[in-house]
Formats: C-alpha cells, sequence, structure tokens
C-alpha cells in the first residue's frame, strides 16, 4: 500500500515521499525543517500550535504541514514571508504570555518557545503593554514534577505523552478561551492526583511549564547549577531498575548525576517510569560505603543493628542521620583493602579445608553486569569449588523456568513485549504489570487502545485491570483450577489448533482425557469465577489469531508455581500461540540482570547458557576452559543455602548485591540462619540489614558507576555505561572478584597457581561468549551499533521447533496452597511490590523522590473486612502469622477482595517476610510468597 | 413594498400550544412526512430539495442539496439537527424550536429517511432548558403517534431521534465540535480535512448536520413542492421563505417572517418600525455578530446569502442587531470582541491567543490607553488569525467584526486614540463612505482601507 509515492515541490526542489505522508514528514525526509511546537513525530498530530503552517499554492489559507496530506504536483513553500510572519506573530503571542524568566525556567537551550523566537527575531514586546493578568502560583505538590502554568503554551504533548504513550490519563484541558489550561483529573493539584510520576510529560515540554524538581543537593555543584544545563555531559546506559531495560541517559555535572532523560533511539522508545527517571540520586546517598568494614572483636555474637527501628519514622530518619553511622561504627572499624581482602580469602579458605568446599556458597545478584555475575559464578565453581551459587531468580521465575525447560528446554521468554502491537488478545495472569514493569504495560495499554482485547486474571485487582478489556477475579492459589477449566472450554468448543498440536508437540494425548473433568462449573466451584466467565474468557482466548500470554510472580511464587506454569504453557501449545509475531510466553523478568545473571552461570544446576552441571560431558569442556576440576554435585538453591546456614552446613558466604535478609521468606529464620554463620562477606553499596550479620563488608559499585551488559526481558543485551566514579573507596565490583579470586588462588595454591587477569568487561565477555553458544556472535561493537537479541536475529523463537523438538504437555491437578487459612489465621496475605520501590528498598529508599511519594509500609485490605475489625482506614493493624507479626497502617482498597490482605515487600520496619511461608515448590524451589494464612489485629494508636 | 410572509410563521389556532400535536396535525401537520415516506422514493426526495434551491439556514448559507449530496456511501448513516443557537443577535431558532417543534421533527424524519438514516439528534443548546423539555415531549407525542420508532405509518422504516442537551459553549454549534460534544468529548472542532462530517462524522461515519430551521423548511418543500418554494424569493440568489429576528434599536424588535428580496432597509424602517426615538442609523449587522457590519449607505441591499456577500458581509442566521447614532462602535466591537475571547474554545493558538490580545488591547483603547500603533496591531493580528486556525470560530466572530468595524469606523477609532478617552463623534464624522475601503473577495470581513493610512496598515 505504502509503495505508492507522490512527486511534490518544496521551496522548489522536486522530491518524492510515500502517499499519505504529511507535508511536515516529507520535507524532514529532504532535509527541510519546518518548525513546530506541538508536533513531535512520537506522538499523533493535533496541528493546535499552528507554527508549522506553509504555504501551498492555490491553497486559501495556509495549512499546517503536520497534518496536511501530501498531494501529487503540490507546491509547497515553507520560508515565504506570509509564512514567516504568521509564525512570528504565533510565538510573539505565547512569547508575551510567557513568565519573566527565573530559576523555575528551562535553560534557554532547552526552551523550544525561546528557541524559535530567537530564530524567528520575535519582538512579544509589541503586545506586552496590554498583558493584564496576574500570574498563576506554581504547582509544587508533586515530588518530582514543578507545574508552572504561566509558561504553558497549551500544546498538547504533554496530554498526549500521559494519554497516549504511557496511557495513564491524567492530564487533560480544562476551562475554555483564555482561560483553558492544562489539568490533572478534574482539576487537582498535580501531588494529589492519580499521577504516577513517570515524567514523559515532562520530557515533551516544550517550555518551562512542566519541570523536573532538583533532586541533587546543588550545593556541590555550585549555585548557578541548573538540570540539564550547559556543562552536563550526556552518558546512555540502561536503567538499573527492572527487567524491561529501558534506555537511559545520564546528565552528568562536575562528577554528579543531575538528572535522568530517555533514551528515544532504545526500544523502549525514550519511556520511563517513576524509579527510571526519578530514582537516581540513591548513587550519591551520604551512607553508601566507601571504605571496606571489618567487624570488631567485641561486637560478637551478631545481632542486627537495626532491630529496634520498629517506628517507620525511626526508620526513615535513619536514612540521613550520623546516629546511624555512629552504631555502625560500634559494630565495624574501617579497613584497608589488603587487609580487609585477606581476610576474607583466608577464613573462607580454612571453612573449605576444614568443612570442605560444600560449606561454602555464594549469592550473587541480578542486579550486576553479565560480566560481573559471570566472574561470581566462577569464583564460587573455581575458586570456592563448589556448585552452591545462586541468586533472587529463585525468589523469582525459577518455578517458570524449570516448567518452560521441561516443555520445550528453554527458559527464555519467546516474544519481545513490543509484539502486544501486533497481538489480539494479551492474556495477562498474576502479573502487577503496571507496578512492576511499568513501561512494558504502556506497551499493552496502547496496544488496548489500538483495539487489542486484554484479559487480566489476578486474586488481587492490579491497576492494569483498569485498562483490560476484561478482568476475572479468582481465589488466590486457584490457578490450576481457573486454567483447566478454560482449557477445558477450549477442546470442548473444539478450538484447539488441531495442526499445531499433531506437528509442534507431543503428550496431548495425555492432558485431553485429563481435562474432562475439569468443566466449567467444577472449575468455578473452586476458584470463585461463575462458569459463564470462564467459558466466555476461554472463547475469546481460543477464538483469536493471534494471543500472547504474560505472567509474573503470581504465577511463579507459590508452592504448586512450576504447576501454574505448565498449565499455562499447555493452554499455549493447545492453542499453538507460540513460533509467531504476536504471539508466545513471556513470563516478564523482574530485575534488570535476571535473564543476563541467568543465561551467565548464577545458578547452581547450569554453566553459562544453561549447559547442565550435572553432565559430565559439559562439565569435562568447562574444567578444560577453566583450568580445574569441578564439583560434580549439583549444589544447592537459595533457600537451601539458608536452610544449610541454620543447620550448620554451610559456615561460610559470599554475598553480592542481594539482601536475603528482607527478600527471603520466613524472616525470623533468616536472622537465625544468618546469625549461625560462621563467616559472612557482603559486597554491597550500602550497609544492607544482611551486611550488619558481616564479618567484613567491601564497598561496590552501582550500576551508574561501572561499564558492562544487561540482558532484558526481551533477550536483549545492551550495554550499560560508566557515568561517574565510584565513591570514596568503593571498587567495581568485577575488579573485587577478580582480587578476591587471585588471593585466595595465592593462599591455595602460592604465586605458582593461575592468575586471573582481565581487560575490562569486553575480555571477560569475550570469554563468556566462548563459552555460550547462545550468545555467539554477540560483540560489544554489534551492541554498540544497534539493538541485540540472543541468539542474534532472532527476536522470535522457537518458529520452526522448540529446542527439545517438540513442545510436551504435562497435565497438572489443582492442589491447595500449604497453608491455608484457618479460625486462628483467618486471612489469606498476598505479597508484592509498590510501583516506587524495588524490592528490599536498598536503592529506591535512599531516593529521595521515591520515599516521599511511597515513605511507609501498608496492609491493604477491603472496607468491609476493616469495619469488621473497627479499623479506621489509615489506623494501624498488627498482622501475624505462625512465624512472626509486624505492625502497620491499614489501608482501605477494593483491589483486594474479602479476606485477603496485601502487604509490600519494601519495608524493613514491617517486613511482609516475617509472615510468609518458606514452604518451596518442589521443582523451582521458590518460596510461597504469594500466601499463607495471617490474622489482623486492631492496635490502638499512640497519637 | 416586500409583504409579510406566514410560511414558517403560521398561527396555530388560538390558544392552542404549540407541542400539541393534535393541533398540528389538525392544520395539516406531518401532511409532509406521510406524503414523503408514503409517495417518494430516496431520490425523488433528494431530487425536490436539490431543486428547490435551499441554502442552509445555519449561516453560512451552503447548499443543503449539496451537502446532502456529499454523504458519503456507508451506513449506519447519523442526523444532527443543530439548535445550539448562540450566536448574538439571533433567536429564530429558538423562536422556531418554541412555536413550531413538530415542523422540525417533521423535517428531520424526512431528511433520515431520504438519506438512509434510522438514528437523530437535536443538539439543543444547554441554557433552552425549557425547550429541551418541550421538544422530548413532542418527540414522545410523535413516536405515540406513529411518526417515529419501528415501522413508520407501516413503510418498514425505522427511526429514533434524541434530544441531545448541549454543553454549554458556542463552540458546540460548530458541526464538528457538535460531533465531538455529542461523543462525549470537549467540542474541540475536528481538523480538516476531511472537510464534511458528511464523509466522516459522528463515531466516524457519515453524518448530516443541518440547522434545525433548514429542517423546518424541509417539510415546508415537501409539504408546498419544490416549484412552488423556488417562487419564493429569487432563484439565482436565496429561494424560500426567511426569518429574520430584529434587535437593538429598533421599535419593534421581534422576528419577522419575509423572502430574500426583502432589503435591509425595509426591515428596519417598515417591518421594526423604525430607530428608537427617530435617530438616525448607525451601523447594522445583517446576521449575527460575525457578518460584517453595514454603514447606513448600504442597506439598501437584499437580504440574500448572494447580495449580502457581495458587499463583504454574509446571510448569516438571519439574527439583525441596529445601531443607532449614539451607539459608540468602540464599546460595541469591545462587547463583540469579548464574546469571542470568551468563547474561543481554546484549540489552536492563533484563536486562543490572538482573540484575546485583540479583546485586551480594545479594552485599553475604549479606556483612553490606546496607543497609535494599536490600530495596526489589530489588523496585523486580524491578519495572522485568518485562516491558520482549526475552524473558522478564529475569523468569525474572532476576526470578521474587528476587521470590519475597525476599518469602517476608523475616525471614531481615532478620535478614541487621539483624545484619549471614549468619544462618541457626531454620526457624519464616525464612519468611512464605502468608497474609502474595499472589500477582498472571497472571504466576508476581509476588509481594506483605501486611503493613505492603508499602507500604514499594511
Amino acid at each position: 500500500m505504502n509503495s505508492r509515492t507522490v512527486t511534490l515541490t518544496i521551496d522548489g526542489r522536486s522530491l518524492t515521499a510515500p502517499a499519505g505522508a504529511t507535508i511536515w514528514e516529507a520535507a524532514r525526509s529532504a532535509g527541510i525543517d519546518i518548525p513546530t511546537l506541538c508536533h513531535d513525530p512520537k506522538l499523533e498530530p493535533v496541528a493546535v500550535c499552528r507554527v508549522c503552517v506553509v504555504d501551498v499554492e492555490n491553497a486559501r489559507t495556509l495549512p499546517a504541514a503536520c497534518i496536511r496530506k501530501v498531494e501529487e504536483g503540490m507546491a509547497v513553500r515553507t520560508d515565504t514571508d506570509r509564512v514567516r510572519r504568521a509564525r512570528r506573530t504565533l510565538v510573539e503571542l505565547l512569547e508575551a504570555g510567557q513568565p519573566p524568566g527565573d530559576d523555575r525556567r528551562k535553560a534557554a537551550d532547552q526552551d523550544e518557545l525561546a528557541r524559535l523566537g530567537v530564530q524567528l527575531r520575535s519582538d512579544p514586546s509589541r503586545y506586552v503593554a496590554a498583558c493584564s493578568n496576574p500570574p498563576m502560583p506554581p504547582d509544587l505538590s508533586s515530588p518530582v514534577i514543578a507545574v508552572d502554568l504561566n509558561a504553558c503554551i497549551l500544546c498538547d504533548r504533554c496530554i498526549r505523552a500521559c494519554d497516549d504513550v504511557q496511557v495513564n490519563d491524567v492530564i487533560g484541558r480544562t476551562g475554555k478561551g483564555s482561560e483553558t489550561r492544562i489539568a490533572f483529573d478534574n482539576g487537582l493539584p498535580l501531588g494529589e492526583s492519580s499521577c504516577v510520576s513517570c515524567g514523559e510529560c515532562v520530557a515533551t515540554c516544550p517550555t518551562g511549564a512542566l519541570t523536573d524538581k532538583r533532586l541533587v543537593d546543588s550545593a556541590a555543584n555550585g549555585p548557578d547549577a541548573v538540570p540539564n544545563g550547559s556543562g552536563t555531559r550526556r552518558v546512555d546506559s540502561i536503567c538499573p531498575y527492572c527487567g524491561v531495560g529501558c534506555g537511559i541517559s545520564y546528565h552528568v555535572r562536575n562528577g554528579r548525576i543531575e538528572g535522568v532523560t530517555g533514551r528515544d533511539d532504545t526500544h523502549t522508545e525514550g519511556r520511563l517510569c517513576v524509579k527510571g527517571r526519578y530514582g537516581y540520586d540513591y548513587t550519591h546517598h551520604p551512607q553508601r560505603l566507601t571504605k571496606p568494614l571489618v567487624r570488631r572483636e567485641d561486637a560478637y555474637p551478631k545481632r542486627p543493628l537495626s532491630a529496634d527501628f520498629e517506628d517507620y519514622r525511626d526508620f526513615r530518619r535513619s536514612l540521613r542521620s550520623p546516629e546511624w553511622n555512629d552504631r555502625i561504627r560500634e559494630v565495624f572499624r574501617e579497613a584497608e583493602w589488603d587487609e580487609a581482602l585477606d581476610l576474607a580469602a583466608r577464613r573462607l579458605l580454612e571453612i573449605k579445608n576444614t568443612l570442605g568446599p560444600g560449606a561454602l556458597a555464594g549469592f550473587g545478584s541480578a542486579k550486576v553486569t553479565n560480566e560481573e555475575a559471570y566472574l561470581f559464578q566462577k569464583l564460587i565453581r573455581v575458586v570456592f569449588g563448589t556448585n552452591n551459587v545462586d541468586h533472587c531468580t529463585r525468589l523469582c521465575h525459577a518455578s517458570s523456568v524449570a516448567a518452560l525447560t521441561e516443555a520445550i528446554g528453554s527458559g527464555a521468554v519467546s516474544n519481545a513485549f513490543q509484539e502486544v502491537l501486533e497481538t489480539d488478545v494479551i492474556f495477562v495472569i498474576g502479573s502487577n504489570t503496571e507496578d512492576n514493569h511499568p513501561v512494558a504495560a504502556s506497551y499493552m495499554k496502547q496496544a488496548v487502545d489500538r483495539g487489542a482485547k486484554m484479559i487480566v486474571l489476578d486474586p488481587r485487582r492490579p491497576t492494569i485491570a483498569d485498562h483490560a478489556t476484561r478482568y476475572v477475579r479468582f481465589k488466590p492459589g486457584t490457578d490450576i483450577a481457573l486454567l483447566n477449566g478454560l482449557m477445558h472450554v477450549i477442546l470442548r468448543e473444539g478450538l484447539q489448533d488441531r495442526d499445531f498440536i499433531a506437528r509442534r508437540t507431543e503428550r496431548f494425548e495425555t492432558l485431553e482425557p485429563f481435562l474432562a473433568r475439569y468443566t466449567p462449573e467444577m472449575a468455578s466451584r473452586i476458584t470463585g469465577v461463575p462458569p459463564s466467565v470462564i467459558e466466555d474468557v476461554a472463547l475469546e482466548f481460543g477464538r483469536v489469531e493471534r494471543a500472547m500470554i504474560f505472567w509474573g510472580m503470581g504465577i511463579s511464587q507459590h508452592v504448586n508455581g512450576t504447576d501454574n506454569a505448565r498449565a499455562l504453557i499447555s493452554l499455549c501449545l493447545m492453542t499453538g500461540n507460540i513460533g509467531r509475531r504476536g504471539t508466545g510466553l513471556h513470563p516478564l523478568r523482574g530485575q534488570n540482570n535476571v535473564q543476563g545473571a541467568s543465561d551467565v552461570g548464577l545458578i547452581p544446576r547450569y554453566y553459562p547458557g544453561y549447559q547442565s552441571a550435572d553432565d559430565p560431558e559439559v562439565r569435562a569442556r568447562f574444567e578444560e576452559a577453566w583450568g580445574t576440576a569441578l564439583d560434580p554435585d549439583s549444589g544447592l538453591t537459595v533457600v537451601e543455602i539458608m536452610h544449610g546456614a541454620l543447620d550448620g552446613s554451610i559456615a561460610g558466604m559470599l554475598m553480592m548485591g542481594e539482601n536475603p535478609f528482607l527478600s527471603d521468606p520466613n524472616m525470623n529464620k533468616v536472622r537465625k540462619a544468618l546469625q549461625q554463620l560462621s563467616f559472612l562477606v557482603v559486597q554491597d553499596v550500602f550497609l544492607t540489614e544482611t551486611a550488619e550479620f558481616a564479618d567484613v563488608i567491601l564497598p561496590a559499585s552501582t550500576a551508574a558507576e561501572k561499564r558492562g551488559t544487561y540482558v532484558n526481558t526481551n533477550r536483549m543485551v545492551q550495554i550499560g555505561r560508566q557515568a561517574i566514579e565510584p565513591p570514596g573507596e568503593a571498587r567495581l565490583d568485577g575488579d573485587i572478584l577478580i582480587d578476591l579470586a587471585n588471593r585466595m588462588i595465592r593462599m591455595e595454591q602460592g604465586e605458582s597457581g593461575p592468575r586471573w587477569a582481565y581487560d575490562g568487561p569486553e575480555s571477560v565477555w569475550e570469554e563468556i561468549v566462548g563459552l555460550t553458544p547462545i550468545f555467539e556472535g554477540i560483540t560489544y561493537a554489534a551492541m554498540e551499533r544497534d539493538t541485540v537479541v540472543w541468539p542474534m536475529e532472532e527476536p522470535v523463537l522457537f518458529t520452526g521447533s522448540f529446542p527439545l523438538g517438540r513442545g510436551r504437555f504435562t497435565p497438572v491437578s489443582f492442589a491447595p496452597p500449604d497453608e491455608l487459612p484457618d479460625h486462628a489465621y483467618p486471612f489469606v496475605l498476598n505479597t508484592g511490590r509498590v510501583l516506587e520501590h524495588w524490592h528490599t528498598g536498598t536503592m529506591t529508599r535512599r531516593a529521595r523522590a521515591l520515599d516521599a511519594i511511597s515513605p511507609e509500609p501498608f496492609v491493604e485490605m477491603t472496607p468491609g473486612d476493616l469495619a469488621r475489625l473497627g479499623v479506621e482506614d489509615g489506623c494501624p493493624v498488627a498482622v501475624s502469622s505462625r512465624r512472626g507479626a509486624i505492625t502497620l497502617k491499614a489501608m482501605a482498597s477494593s483491589r483486594v477482595a474479602d479476606g485477603n490482605v496485601f502487604i509490600p515487600l519494601h519495608f524493613k520496619e514491617a517486613a511482609a517476610n516475617i509472615l510468609t511461608n518458606d514452604a518451596l515448590d518442589p521443582d523451582g524451589k521458590i518460596p510461597e510468597f504469594k500466601f499463607c494464612a495471617v490474622a489482623v489485629k486492631p492496635v490502638p494508636s499512640s497519637d | 413594498m416586500a409583504a409579510p410572509l406566514e410560511i414558517l410563521t403560521a398561527p396555530l389556532p388560538a390558544e392552542t400550544d404549540p407541542g400539541d400535536i393534535d393541533a398540528y396535525m389538525a392544520g395539516g401537520g406531518y401532511g409532509a412526512v406521510r406524503k414523503a415516506l408514503k409517495s417518494m422514493s430516496q431520490t425523488e426526495l433528494i431530487e425536490e430539495i436539490n431543486a428547490s434551491g435551499i441554502k442552509g439556514r445555519g449561516g453560512a448559507g451552503f447548499s443543503t442539496g449539496m451537502k446532502w449530496n456529499l454523504c458519503a456511501d456507508r451506513f449506519p448513516r447519523y442526523l444532527c439537527a443543530n439548535a445550539d443557537e448562540s450566536e448574538p443577535g439571533s433567536f429564530k431558532d429558538r423562536h422556531l424550536l418554541e412555536a413550531k417543534p413538530h415542523q422540525i421533527i417533521e423535517g428531520m424524519i424526512i431528511t433520515s429517511y431520504a438519506l438512509g438514516i434510522n438514528l437523530g439528534y437535536i443538539y439543543i443548546r444547554g441554557e433552552f432548558f425549557q425547550i429541551i423539555d418541550q421538544m422530548e415531549a413532542a418527540l414522545e407525542d410523535a413516536r405515540k403517534h406513529g411518526f417515529l420508532g419501528a415501522d413508520i405509518l407501516g413503510t418498514g422504516y425505522d427511526l429514533e431521534l434524541y434530544v441531545h442537551p448541549g454543553a454549554g459553549a458556542y463552540i458546540c454549534g460548530e458541526e464538528t465540535g457538535l460531533i465531538e460534544s455529542l461523543e462525549g468529548n470537549r467540542p474541540y472542532p475536528r481538523l480538516k480535512p476531511p472537510f464534511f462530517p458528511a464523509a466522516i462524522g459522528l463515531w466516524g461515519q457519515p453524518t448530516i448536520v443541518n440547522n434545525v430551521e433548514t429542517m423546518a423548511q424541509i417539510a415546508t418543500i415537501v409539504d408546498m413542492g419544490a416549484e412552488a418554494y423556488k417562487q419564493i424569493g429569487s432563484e439565482d440568489d436565496t429561494t424560500g421563505p426567511r426569518l429574520f429576528g430584529l434587535c437593538g434599536h429598533v421599535k419593534k424588535p421581534g422576528i419577522y417572517e419575509y423572502d430574500s428580496d426583502v432589503t435591509l432597509r425595509e426591515l428596519i424602517y417598515d417591518a421594526a418600525g423604525g430607530i428608537r426615538d427617530d435617530n438616525r442609523l448607525k451601523g447594522v449587522i445583517p446576521g449575527g455578530i460575525s457578518a460584517p457590519i453595514l454603514t447606513p449607505e448600504e442597506i439598501d441591499t437584499p437580504m440574500g446569502f448572494g447580495a449580502l456577500g457581495k458587499l463583504g458581509s454574509m446571510g448569516g442566521t438571519g439574527g439583525i442587531i441596529v445601531m443607532d447614532e449614539t451607539t459608540s462602535m468602540v464599546d460595541a466591537l469591545l462587547n463583540a470582541s469579548s464574546f469571542a475571547a470568551h468563547e474561543s474554545c481554546g484549540q489552536c493558538t492563533p484563536c486562543r491567543e490572538g482573540v484575546p490580545w485583540m479583546n485586551d488591547i480594545l479594552r485599553r483603547i475604549r479606556n483612553g490607553q490606546g496607543r497609535d500603533e494599536d490600530l495596526d496591531l489589530l489588523l496585523d493580528i486580524c491578519k495572522q488569525i485568518h485562516g491558520h486556525t482549526v475552524c473558522v470560530f478564529g475569523q468569525a466572530p474572532g476576526v470578521w467584526p474587528v476587521r470590519t468595524i475597525l476599518v469602517k469606523y476608523w475616525p471614531e477609532f481615532r478620535a478614541c486614540i487621539e483624545r484619549k478617552e471614549l468619544v462618541v463623534p457626531p454620526l457624519e464624522e464616525s464612519y468611512l463612505r464605502p468608497d474609502q475601503y474595499e472589500h477582498i473577495p472571497p472571504v466576508p470581513g476581509n476588509f481594506r482601507l483605501k486611503t493613505e493610512e492603508a499602507d500604514a496598515a499594511g
């Protein structure tokens, strides 16, 4: 269709443009710049500013180039006197209404109106004398965005950015004529509106109407420092938070990050969420570790430093107070790197020599680069001599990966989330996508705006359900019954893809009879979903050509998490929704590099590239490559290692960037386990709750301080670049690992032993690629050039076959969760995250803006349950389980159902994981974070 | 001397409620519907309307037949009768809505039938709450009598009509603004192209938006036949009866029905009884505030759309605003400009920013703080708004009154600025004679001084 072109002249130059292109687009592709204020190629044109008017031969009026389509033979002039005068008058009228310059204004080179005024030699003073309106006061209610309506020129870019790109629907217009304003919700102050602070509006605002508030103290930069102003250096990198892996640019001035913007040239097209855009200042937090610390002799036995911060206000104060540093000094003393590393090496080797390598273990991190994760697992496997190496993927998608590996032979996401724009039905189950993967959610919401259906299934109504074409609430822990019921209906209606089943799968015959008893009525009795709804969903899903399945922790974090994933995979295979664009299985990855850390072998049973450590042939290959004998045992997983610490079989540990004290289930048990360890080395950027139990603490570096690669949820391998230097004596994680490895090797084998020597992350990456077929062909040079996915050039996996050959159906029965509610503990507790915080809050609670927006813990309950307890919204309640109790604020919400409560996991002063059950899924070894029985009691308010 | 007509204004029997469907039917009402639905094909009806030569009564005088012919060949199609009458000085729709609700419904039924429409709306200005109630009742009566609903008069044709209360802004009457408002959005006029809702309108479907008076006239055309209809008025200008609403400084303001050959002078001095206190005429706006003003030398024009267009003015809504010699034209223009500044929808920059700036400058002139360069500045802003906006609001009530009144009453504005106070000069010294300014066709209101000052004004 677009092969048709038209020929026209612009400013006398003859050119061809695709039919349907606008004059603005045609001119731009010919290198002719038509100025505009309201147009942004990322947004639908609205033609309201009228600055882009052009002279079209024989036209009575001057049409707006941003919407007028090119026509055959059209003669356009972009720079006639008539055009220039029209533009100049408009700019003058707009400039005349601008507030006088002050520090809220954007720097002149950032203000598109000011720039245009200079270009057109405007003279707004022609109008100034007539203006008598008093200026409107600024709206400073949002913690991150300053609003100055006086500077607003109503270009509608923020409205489209908010409503059409991020699809948050917060900004609109209000009033008419000269009283027209942008407004948030129904005219609320921004800070009280439903704004989620993604900052997309700020990024697109051409004037000083919407600006970032300054987050980093400017004192260090001198009084004239202006965010994004002159003198800043831009460093392109990758967001350090979630698995979406948005492209960001750090704006650096005098060694400090002044701001973060999205990169238009990356797969996320410049979109960011509140964490990515405003959560960067943790890296400059005064509590950063800058010197190695060694536990004082008199600080044994170990106990947590921060245990008595029971009130959240105390804890928040501790984030800034010098008193916190006094507490640290009572327990730890500063040491030189040599001393700290030698001590760590010596003690770890002592344990290895006395108790055997199996008494050592390491927790790596999904926050570090591929290169660092690789070095970490290599250190544990090669130098520690054990496969006891794991990381938080175990608490995340271990069960999904187990089921996927078993069914199709690969745990990787099959299709990029952006393909929702090409699908018919988006099936989202157990995923709070808007809070946990906000930018991926924006594409889903856009897809719905453009006509796709979205079915959201979750016991707790996630906010993305507000955009869904159908939301299904079911009883927690009954996913299998629901999915089996859907498959029953699909088979009953003959909606399965018989051809796909025959060509691409096996063992379908085991599934078909098994599903016979999961009638909608039977599934309804278990799930609480009406039979008619189960039927409708099955038909909606089964009848379309293309459907994409997304899931999150709501599927995986159950004792039957692997079975949940098996059922989802069967649903997908049965309907042939894999191997094509706009289809596929997408377990949304949590951490920025959880995919990469797993890819490079930061999991016990697999060497880099999912090559089985249990396979003697594979082992032999790695023994040769790494020049040492490797542990033939499978190795322990995260929770198993904690159990090992508790029973004494694990005695020494290295933890890099992981905070199991808060992140693991049944915190009281974890505390005992950490206390029990005879030697613990923690490598981190802050003194985490886990580090409080350390013997040696090594100050490491944040994402902004290092170079390396990350793999996002779409399997894209992207380069993160160094923007700033690590503070004080803090070192790069990779350097610390290499140094520790070399010291341990020297102590064990003397000077004759091998030496680890790498020349930066590139050389580590080369070693990884040499050992890891899935990364074949991927080089730093390729990544610098373009977006790269692994395997190279395969954005859609499994187009022809699965790694296992045929996909395998595994029938799964419904089984109840491990701990059901009873009279003593009548409520079901669900845990998860909030938009503003990341996991244990180590980073985000030290980010000023994020802490301001979400300062304290809460428990979500229905207004009905609150009323039955006699508790007012916002009053404290005590929540207890068989494992512990916490006190926190009750928040009335209809997102949960009656009988259910939800607590975010981030807040140490009311840690959800004191309550959670550490029962494990037998295959994925993942704990049941999403279901345990609790009691809720009112607490008399102390205020 | 033209004679008043009683076609649209034919009185109902004494002491009957205008909404009384039985009284309306007793006088032959709904005969046009019967005739159209029972004895005419859709094609015949459209031909009949084309043959009548009727021009739409909303203000622009666009051929109704042509508008219908532009209707894209897609279904469903929708009908919107525009009763959002908000143009200052205009009240003929309100009169018709109050006096002849059933004739409007009749015209809507015939139009819908002719165009294969099964769903229509009457978009009534929100402030007309009483009319809204009356129209709801009239529709209910029509439904009870089988003129609406399923299988109308046993012909198998289905139609539903609904009242939609207007959203309280002038721009809701702009046809695409009206459609946006019907869809539940802010009434922001749509971008052009597409130029006609007949191609893409309500819910993206072909939509005919016609003024309510036009709807009533449709019934008249079917009733009397196109041949008889086009004998009224003149075939080479404007056919059919017209409703003129006279207001301002006349002795007998009100609605008067004439054909379009009637002159402005006849309307003012014969129909409306002349100027109050027998003062002299200073200016007259012939069709709502947007229609460019005419000076005393120009009132012998017939009222056809074409004739007024030749003078650089327009037929508009037929709302005639008469101003006598005591009127300050500075005040009058400030009033018109304040309305435009208040009612600009704010969507696009030239109108939202330019119209209020002009209002500010005019207010300053009126307050005796005018600057020498202000009149040129006003003309310059006019030029930069004109043709650069999303819809015609920026020019119709925005620019045309400013440019016309400013040019024609230039001496009065100059006097105000020079003497630094509001002055009403003697009539002879307040305005220019037709040979002192010129109109640049085809746009109404596009006036330019023919004096030396024209060069200064650019």
